[in-house]
């Protein structure tokens, strides 16, 4: 029973504090920027105004616009089912399923990209072409930094990159695995566009990449896109989590408790992170991505003397 | 130690690709003036093979000389060239920043890779310092030739006396400190003397960019 | 002995350099260029007759090929003394400050590192020759000649970073267990069987990147067109027939290290190879050549290729390059110096704008004429005898293929060199000369005693000099 429990605790704990995770971001940002901002559960209470409303469809769309979210949704939560939260074992663990979460997840922004470019728009069709552009370069990146976990582990799973012996593999290979983290991280930041790489609250569609892609997404449709978006952040944040907090316990309840507390420790870095760090200009994201495949690339080269 | 001494190494080579990617100079001009100072802790870490009184005095001058030579005394010339001159940053390299970096990360990788083919006499020594020196040195040539800034290439030049710096540490024990001296002394006096032309073209041209510099050729 | 001599030698000059530099406004600042350069060669003439040993613990020493480089350099700077009297007289609105105080720097540098044991210490003042050299580059103070100073600073510096990385992997192959760990030269050669032999050979593979940069060889030479095309006669004589020296001396010592590390055949082969190509460069970048400097500035990419080549190929070539080395730096002051009087005379370098430099100059025109025909081996100039030994190295160590190679590509230079000097010297000049800057005995005397020099060597070598360069020859005996 608390072996079910150990692994199915923490999946529902990615399924229902996701949005959580948005909010304490969101929080952090204010709280830098001098104010209180909203609460932190707002997430949930505009997921559930969402869902209340009617979505409109216009009529240049087919069922692509409509398919585009759910797919995307389903997407991110399959990957989620490989993953290893804090510790835990995954769902569905099985050799090679990295690559498969990466493939999910790129499976999810195709999606999403489908959906934007039937809309007949041109804002979501640059938004699309932007997107599909910067992931092009961060895909490079997130697959160096899991080969390089894979190195480090001799483990072809994500729940055996992530499930114990980490202490030791950072004393042992320390400059390679902080490589790594930090390629990760700025992955993380251009995968799920955030500050330097898009800005989540601007309103000038020009600027956007990620927002400009589900402009006429509405009603429950956006919900379950904001959501899968929150999805997908935690994901990231699990990784670098328990890639940085990566600590052996003998009992399921211990390691959660540390992964919940350092999933909080990532909201406030992010938070950091986009208060404090301006946006880059366009054509500097692809040399900020190269420059992530070069530190992964590094990390490896170090891996394998 | 050796710990300590591998990040220092990592340090080293993140610092250079650090360079390779940025357009802003004076970020640049700081970035070699850092790893300079870095490099000067190296003669502390590294074990020293014939201990003594005398090799104490010896490593502590050399870390101190380095120090105020490499992390303050150049970078406040290349500033201070750079002050006459209103450029701030650096047009796109000859290269470009994606290819130099793609670049200086395979020479990264290649050195890496392959310096077991120049084994270390003494084995005691760190694994990574052959490596580290080399990725420098190649990171240091990659800037000289393929940026257009007077004042880039000059830090290209700083990467690659770093370089070999690394490896100077490394002969401390039967290197006279005159010689060591000597080359900190020539590294100074070879920056101020690019400063001093980087200031006449800045007058002569109005301008650092050396795609100027092109009227002599065959 | 020899630390006494060092004070007429390196200490003298230092102090005549920091007296120009310090001296704000002074007529007779020329004239300290002639103190130093008469004590340097008295103390020159002095160290033939006595031939004292090592001083400062084995640091400086005195060997046959240092001998042999120091006087060339002696000499061409004496020439050069004299001709800067009159050269700076035909410039008075420029500060000649920096430019004499660098030249006397040079001296001292050109003399420290022709006596240099230590590779660490040779290496420093190598970095030092080209510090000097910058701002002598840059004395017209115009566009072009910046850009020159600008490259020969980049490339030279970097080359010089690449030989000091070669010079501490020689250090590191000395550094094992038995190893002798020290720079100094004899004890490295001493030891020649316990260094590492990757290291060595990394470390040659630098040490002729770094030092073939500051040689000019190719493909390295890239900064000495415009190095000489835009620097005044004099510094071109004294970086052909000085500097570029000292870089072969230190190329040199470390193919002695090689050879007595085993390494021998490696770097003789990479000699042999980088002297061809330098040769070939040299060729097809004479074909129409308009600037008659800068066609001088390939000759001595050429030279360099043929010294590099005389000791590629090692035994009776070996001597003969270093033969070679001498005529070439007397011979380069010929060329360069009264290249200098003709673009003063003509105020252009453009051969197709300078034309009956005979008739202009009654003697710079056919020294130049005389200078090329030595410098491409005609006899009964010294080059020809120096030339035809290194052939004849060849053809007796059964190099079919370098020796035609060889001649082929001097041939090539006589025929591309020579009509561009026909047609400068020849003809009549077009314009009618300015006053003010024809021949007078300053700038015309010292490239024709250079000459002289050249010819008489070519007629006779005293016994003494030849046993200099088999002494030479066996540092690097193959």
């Amino acid at each position: 029973m608390t072996r079910l429990a150990a692994a199915v605790l923490p999946f529902l704990a990615f399924l229902g504090l996701s949005p959580l995770l948005l909010g304490a971001v969101t929080r952090v940002k204010s709280l830098f920027a001098g104010r209180t901002g909203a609460p932190l559960l707002q997430p949930y209470h505009d997921l559930r105004r969402l869902l209340g409303k009617q979505p409109v469809y216009s009529r240049t769309t087919t069922w692509v616009f409509r398919a585009g979210p759910l797919v995307g949704l389903g997407a991110v939560v399959a990957a989620g089912l490989l993953m290893s939260f804090g510790g835990a074992p995954a769902l569905l663990p099985f050799p090679g399923d990295f690559i498969l979460f990466a493939s999910l997840l790129g499976l999810s922004r195709f999606a999403t990209a489908l959906a934007a470019l039937d809309t007949g728009s041109s804002f979501e069709g640059m938004g699309a072409a932007r997107e599909v552009t910067f992931a092009a370069f961060a895909e490079p990146a997130l697959f160096l930094c899991l080969v390089a976990l894979v190195r480090a582990t001799g483990s072809l799973s994500l729940s055996g990159m992530l499930r114990e012996g980490l202490p030791e593999l950072w004393r042992a290979q320390g400059p390679a695995l902080l490589l790594a983290a930090t390629a990760l991280v700025v992955v993380a930041l251009a995968e799920n566009a955030r500050i330097p790489v898009d800005d989540p609250t601007t309103h000038l569609e020009l600027t956007m990449i990620h927002e400009v892609m589900v402009l006429d997404h509405s009603g429950p449709d956006l919900a379950v896109i904001h959501y899968a978006a929150s999805l997908k952040l935690f994901l990231f944040g699990a990784l670098v989590v328990r890639l940085a907090l990566g600590f052996p316990f003998s009992s399921p309840w211990p390691s959660l408790g540390v992964f919940l507390g350092g999933m909080a420790l990532f909201a406030t870095a992010l938070g950091a992170i986009e208060s404090t760090m301006a946006r880059l200009r366009l054509d500097r994201v692809p040399q900020l991505l190269v420059a992530a495949s070069v530190l992964a690339l590094f990390a490896l080269v170090l891996l394998l003397r | 130690m050796t710990y300590w001494t591998g990040l220092v190494f990592v340090l080293v080579v993140v610092l250079d690709l650090l360079v390779l990617a940025s357009s802003r100079l004076r970020g640049a001009i700081r970035t070699v003036a850092f790893q300079g100072a870095v490099l000067a802790l190296l003669p502390l870490l590294l074990p020293a093979p014939a201990a003594g009184e005398h090799r104490v005095v010896h490593m502590v001058a050399l870390a101190v000389g380095a120090l105020v030579v490499k992390g303050f005394l150049i970078p406040g010339m290349m500033l201070w060239a750079m002050r006459e001159a209103a450029i701030r940053r650096e047009v796109e390299p000859i290269v470009g920043f994606v290819p130099s970096l793609v670049l200086g990360a395979l020479g990264v990788a290649a050195a890496f890779t392959f310096s077991g083919a120049l084994p270390l006499p003494a084995p005691e020594l760190h694994p990574l310092l052959v490596p580290t020196s080399l990725s420098t040195v190649w990171t240091g040539l990659l800037l000289v030739v393929s940026r257009r800034k007077a004042v880039a290439q000059v830090l290209g030049f700083l990467l690659v006396e770093n370089g070999v710096f690394v490896f100077g540490v490394l002969l401390s024990g039967f290197m006279p400190l005159m010689v060591e001296a000597g080359v900190l002394l020539d590294l100074l006096a070879a920056t101020f003397v690019m400063g001093i032309v980087i200031f006449h073209i800045n007058r002569e041209f109005a301008s650092l960019d050396t795609g100027r510099l092109t009227s002599l050729r065959d | 002995m020899l630390l006494l001599a060092l004070l007429p030698l390196v200490l003298a000059p230092l102090a005549l350099a920091a007296l120009a530099l310090a001296v704000p406004r002074a007529r007779w600042r020329p004239r300290l260029l002639l103190v130093g350069a008469g004590l340097h060669a008295a103390a020159v003439a002095a160290l033939w007759a006595l031939r004292p040993g090592p001083t400062l613990s084995g640091w400086l020493a005195l060997d046959a090929a240092g001998l042999l480089t120091l006087s060339t350099a002696s000499a061409v700077f004496l020439a050069s003394a004299v001709y800067v009297q009159g050269y700076l007289a035909t410039h008075p609105e420029r500060d000649d400050r920096v430019f004499v105080g660098s030249l006397l720097a040079l001296l001292a540098a050109m003399t420290g590192a022709a006596l240099a044991q230590n590779l660490g210490l040779l290496w420093v003042i190598i970095e030092l020759t080209t510090l000097a050299t910058a701002p002598l580059i840059y004395f017209r103070h115009d566009a072009l000649s910046l850009e020159a100073t600008w490259k020969y600073l980049m490339v030279c510096s970097l080359g010089i970073a690449l030989a000091l990385l070669g010079t501490f992997f020689l250090a590191f192959s000395s550094a094992g267990p038995g190893g002798p760990q020290t720079l100094l030269l004899p004890d490295l050669i001493a030891a020649g069987d316990r260094l590492s032999r990757p290291w060595v050979r990394a470390a040659f593979a630098f040490l002729l990147a770094g030092y073939g940069t500051k040689m000019g060889l190719a493909p390295f030479h890239a900064w000495k067109p415009d190095a000489y095309g835009e620097a005044p006669g004099v510094l071109g004589a004294l970086l052909a027939g000085g500097v570029t020296n000292i870089a072969f001396l230190a190329l040199v010592r470390a193919t002695s290290v090689c050879q007595a590390a085993g390494e021998g055949p490696f770097a003789r082969s990479a000699l042999l190879g980088v002297g061809l190509l330098s040769m070939g460069v040299a060729a097809v970048f004479m074909v129409g050549q308009r600037d008659f400097k800068r066609l001088l500035a390939y000759s001595s990419v050429e030279h360099m290729g043929i010294l590099a080549l005389g000791v590629g190929l090692g035994g009776a070539a070996a001597a003969g390059a270093f033969f070679h080395m001498v005529n070439n730096g007397l011979t380069k002051g010929v060329l360069f110096l009264t290249a200098g009087n003709i673009h003063r005379a003509y105020g252009t370098k453009d051969t197709d704008r300078v034309r009956g430099a005979a008739r202009r100059l009654p003697l710079s025109g056919p020294l130049f004429l005389l200078g090329f025909l030595a410098v491409t081996g005609s006899p009964p100039f010294a080059p020809f005898f120096s030339e035809f030994a290194i052939l004849s190295g060849a053809l007796g160590g059964g190099r079919w293929l370098v020796a035609a190679a060889y001649l082929a590509l001097l041939a090539l230079i006589f025929v591309t060199m020579g009509s561009t000097v026909l047609r400068i010297v020849q003809g009549e000049p077009r314009q009618p000369a300015e006053p003010g800057f024809g021949d007078v005995a300053t700038t015309a005397g010292p490239p024709l005693l250079l000459l002289l020099a050249v010819l008489a060597l070519g007629l006779w070598v005293p016994r003494g000099l030849l046993d200099l360069f088999d002494a030479a020859a066996a540092l690097v005996r193959g």
